[in-house]
């Protein structure tokens, strides 16, 4: 085998953590010390006391790894070198032929955990609600610098550079025709990868409005007012930890590979909704959905044992930071392949069908969904699936 | 004793931790597991993983707490309950009579440690290249939340309140004419005291230009003045991160500052530009800037550590900006300052202030200066100088 062939070799994978490094996590959850409680009775401090402590009690005496390693092992793993990094992707393939290829990618502070609920429905449609007509082929890589990808070792690792990678990942598997999805940001690697429009891909659907971070839409109706100003509000509180990442993402890192508390109170601290729902999970025992306390600790897990909280960090550094090679960058201008948009009412921002229509100039498909939040995928995978499925029909 | 003259009552006090406490601590750097290093070579994407790693081996191996435990201890230490919290002092009074009483506040990432070299050239001068006429009485105070303070246990702990708390202590240790001085934190509070203009207090110096933070309109017609301007844009492009996180959700980055060594040393050694790399290389390079040497950088660090005061110290970031948050939504500016106001522009500090912007924001500047050397810890890094600074700014005012 000669290098180059070597190198873009795809290798199968399986998830495989010493005993000790579960034991040391359970350690450090034994000797944690707690800071004061916070002053307020909301989350506006930021993540709670209460909540930090039935985490990690949880996280200690109930949680099982070993259950989250069966169940992502059970799935047909991969990794293949792309661009400098070893890219791992789940590839589930479905039974049906004419099944749709699907890249699909999760967001921060996410992974694939995120996305695991979604593979039956749609990769087995008829044993979710659907028909074999709704069947995806599913691909659903990790972000570089996050779970059990390889972490960049040179800078420039942006969202174009994952976008690319996708198209050649998918391009690796033999797919010429194919169909890209994300939230957070995933969604902002699916949107470059529209405007790219690599060879192959024929529509992207996302749930997260990436224009809108970017600069300012229609205010003209009430709807639309609203959903200024709820960026206003996480622009004016809630995007603490955003700065940070996007601006001193190694700073932080020590806090979130060094503790786990502060590692999970870090990811807890995303949006008001995912974040309320995630302290009920806990706190009261009603979790949200399919946002269970193991589902939301496997995903912690699974930055905690691979030890990407700097790396998943600094990827923020690559795509907002004003230091990073990326903002000197001219943005390509909107995707002219079909896009599809999902509104969840929980999201930062509830996004008006107008502003998707301001911001991609071949909209196929808009929904606005009755439940549902920031992390779409995990919290409601039947739900985000048939929007999938809807949204890429036209395209089969 | 009836219970109002308990609590106003003025305590001593000793530093004094466990061993355990320290054992902890050095299991905690034994342990530590570090990220893959930054990709860049500069402090672009933060602190650095070699100046990490050079702090924690110094912080396991070398260094001595019960070397600043004794310096605190053998200066004369107090706590006082006020406001409803136990605030923590040192207080050295000179032997010279005619002195002149000064309340000096640290601020974030600081605490008395910052100010303890100035102690010698401001309480006894005359041994340190000054007169007799140069003496301060000086009163130094940890401010609620911080160090030995105790921490406060409901809402409303901003600038302005610790500004309050301040010549309630002076009142209490019989000082009826004083002067206030403060950088970073400590420049907002003193600012605070000398906006309310307290009883007593007859002058404010900071080498922090707090108006600055403020957003008040200010004049870029110089050269000088466009630098300044840029710097402040520079920082708040990427040098604020830390300031939002404690700003918004102090508690979130408590977790982190409470269960982890190398995480609270990182984010504190995040401040500014000039501190960080003078502090990497004090570590990395064995090249220490002034009196910031890795022995008293890591006494602040240590004493955060142990008194757990991570969280709480930046919840008093949240403080100050829902204080300003409610001050702008009802319209309200601060009162203008009129007491006699001192400044003085240290090279290295986060904005290069130029005298101009500081008689453009205070009505009654009786003293500017720019110095050659020094930066955002001015105290901590020059004391000398920054003592000079003093015995200049107040001169005209004892």
């Amino acid at each position: 085998m000669s290098a180059v062939e070597s190198a873009t070799e795809i290798r199968s994978f399986q998830v495989e953590f010493p005993d000790e490094a579960l034991d040391d996590l359970r350690r450090r959850l034994a000797a944690v010390r707690w800071p004061t409680k916070e002053l307020v009775d909301d989350r506006s401090q930021g993540v709670q006391l209460a909540t930090a402590q039935a985490l990690a009690r949880y996280w200690a005496r109930d949680y099982d790894w070993a259950r989250c390693a069966e169940r992502l092992n059970a799935l047909p793993q991969f990794t293949t070198e792309i661009d400098g990094v070893d890219v791992h992707f789940i590839h589930v393939r479905s039974q049906h032929e004419n099944a749709l290829p699907l890249i699909m990618t999760h967001g921060w502070p996410g992974s694939v955990i995120e996305l695991l609920e979604t593979v039956g429905p749609l990769t087995d449609p008829t044993a979710h609600g659907g028909t074999a007509e709704d069947a995806f082929h599913l691909v659903l890589p990790s972000l570089p610098g996050y779970g059990f990808s390889g972490q960049p070792t040179e800078i420039g690792w942006d969202l174009g550079r994952t976008a690319r990678a996708w198209a050649e990942l998918m391009r690796r598997l033999g797919y010429t025709r194919y169909v890209a999805q994300g939230g957070d940001v995933g969604a902002g690697v699916t949107d470059a990868m529209g405007r790219q429009a690599p060879e192959g891909l024929i529509g992207i659907h996302t749930n997260l409005l990436v224009p809108a971070l970017g600069g300012p839409m229609p205010t003209n109706t009430d709807e639309e007012r609203a959903a200024a100003a709820q960026i206003a509000t996480f622009r004016q509180s809630g995007n603490g930890y955003f700065v940070e990442m996007a601006s001193r993402p190694q700073t932080i890192g020590y806090a979130l590979l060094d503790s786990p508390v502060a590692l999970a109170a870090w990811m807890a601290d995303h949006d008001t909704d995912a974040y309320y729902k995630i302290a009920a999970a806990f706190v009261d025992g009603e979790p949200s959905g399919n946002l269970t306390p193991d589902h939301i600790l496997d995903n912690i897990t699974v930055y905690w044992l691979t030890g990407t909280g700097a790396s998943a960090a600094r990827s923020y550094w690559e795509a907002y930071g004003a230091d990073a090679p990326a903002a000197r960058l001219q943005p390509l201008p909107p995707p002219t392949i079909p896009f599809g948009f999902t509104t969840f009412p929980g999201e930062i921002w509830r996004t008006p069908r107008s502003w998707v229509e301001a911001s991609y100039p071949n909209v196929v498909y808009f929904n606005e969904v009755d439940r549902g939040g920031h992390f779409a995928a995990w919290e409601e995978p039947e739900l985000l699936s048939e929007e999938l499925r809807a949204a890429f029909r036209s395209l089969r």
